[in-house]
């Protein structure tokens, strides 16, 4: 396995959301609109690659029976400083996003990143996971975070699109819009995937 | 034994670490978001009553709620906008009930009592229902209305505020709250201005 290999699994073939189904919570919850669903995808994916590097450099040293504490002592730092980056440079973000950036803490992609590959993997190769499944976590939402936009408010970006004739579905942007979504994608991919193995 | 000494001395080493990584990032990012959080402070009040140059959020009366009025309203906090010596409005916030949870009211005054402005500052309402108190159509009615030339409800309660289509409890609440709001500064208005 190269680094480019894990590099792009994060991508297609292992990707967080769409194959192995993890956070799903923040998935749903900030997928209301295109720049929610980049910055959370972008401000997790800094975590990531934080405390995949972290762990992956300190693996030798935690003893076996306290891995999970420390992990999420690492993790929890890094949500901490994004957090409070974020409230000092991109307010309006950080304002829209509320709650989900600290919950970044308890997405199980992070933990799970850190369990399955960090901890057992050099520090070079944590990083090509971090930026893979990173980028996977961020590909996702933003699918998911456009198609509810569109429909839901019309708009891609905040910038209007639809024609104004266009009246928009306003369940799109409400908790079911999310679930119709990511259930139908989740389908889709499920097809293309069995067609391809098949 | 040993193992438990083992395991304390390596998670201590690791929290410690955080903590001071957390101090440092902390110390660097402290001013930028002091100074964002006064920014966005002045904008809300440049929104409702842009006519000032003093530094109206440094230029406040607090006002506690009256002993027998019986509401639950806390402090109030009055910023007082000026022009040279003389007051040109109050900005203040009031909180109304709405559907999904409280909704917070910026509101500017003329020394009057006449509205000025009003921004939604914070909500939970129903996107594309309730929500729709936040848009420029509905909010656009209240300047130059005041206590005694309004009946503050909505139309279909025999008020003169236009409602919203399909929401009651958004609106109403803000009616309310502006009611509210309008109303104390008008009992409170000497102590407020300090003009006595």
């Amino acid at each position: 396995m190269g680094f480019y290999n894990e590099l792009v699994k994060g991508i297609w073939r292992e990707n967080p959301v769409f194959r192995i189904v993890l956070g799903v919570c923040p998935t749903l919850a900030v997928s209301t609109q295109v720049s929610n669903g980049v910055g959370m995808g972008l401000a997790a994916t800094f975590v990531l690659l934080g405390s995949n590097v972290i762990i992956a450099l300190i693996r030798k040293g935690i003893p076996d029976k306290i891995r999970i504490p420390a992990f999420i002592v690492v993790i929890s730092t890094f949500v901490t400083i994004v957090d409070l980056f974020m409230a000092a440079y991109t307010p309006a973000l950080h304002e829209r996003l509320g709650i989900f950036i600290p919950l970044i803490v308890v997405n199980c992609i992070i933990l799970g990143r850190a369990e399955a590959f960090a901890s057992k993997s050099t520090v070079w190769m944590s990083v090509a996971d971090a930026l893979g499944m990173g980028a996977g976590f961020t590909v996702a939402l933003t699918i998911i975070s456009s198609i509810r936009e569109l429909l839901g408010a019309g708009t891609f970006f905040g910038i209007q699109v639809m024609p104004s004739a266009f009246s928009p579905a306003v369940i799109m942007i409400l908790p079911p819009g999310a679930f119709l979504t990511i259930g139908t994608l989740l389908g889709f991919f499920n097809y293309l995937s069995k067609r391809k193995s098949a | 034994m040993r193992e438990l000494f083992k395991l304390t001395i390596v998670l201590t080493i690791i929290c410690s670490l955080a903590a001071t990584a957390l101090a440092l990032v902390y110390n660097i990012t402290k001013d930028p978001i002091a100074y964002q959080q006064r920014l966005k402070k002045l904008k809300a009040i440049k929104a409702v009553q842009p006519i000032y140059d003093n530094e109206p959020d440094q230029d406040f009366v607090d006002i506690p709620p009256e002993q027998n009025a019986g509401g639950d309203a806390g402090l109030t906090r009055f910023y007082i906008t000026k022009k040279g010596a003389d007051p040109t409005g109050v900005v203040f916030v009031v909180t109304g009930v709405g559907y999904g949870g409280p909704i917070d009211l910026m509101l500017g005054l003329t020394p009057e009592g006449t509205i000025t402005g009003i921004q939604v500052l914070k909500h939970s309402e129903t996107p594309g229902l309730g929500a729709k108190i936040t848009e420029e159509k509905f909010l656009k009615q209240f300047p130059s209305k005041n206590i005694q030339n309004t009946k503050w409800s909505l139309k279909k309660s025999g008020g003169d505020i236009d409602q919203i289509s399909g929401a009651t409890i958004s609106p109403t609440a803000v009616v309310t709250a502006i009611h509210a709001g309008l109303a104390l500064f008008s009992d409170r208005r000497d102590e407020i201005l300090q003009t006595n």
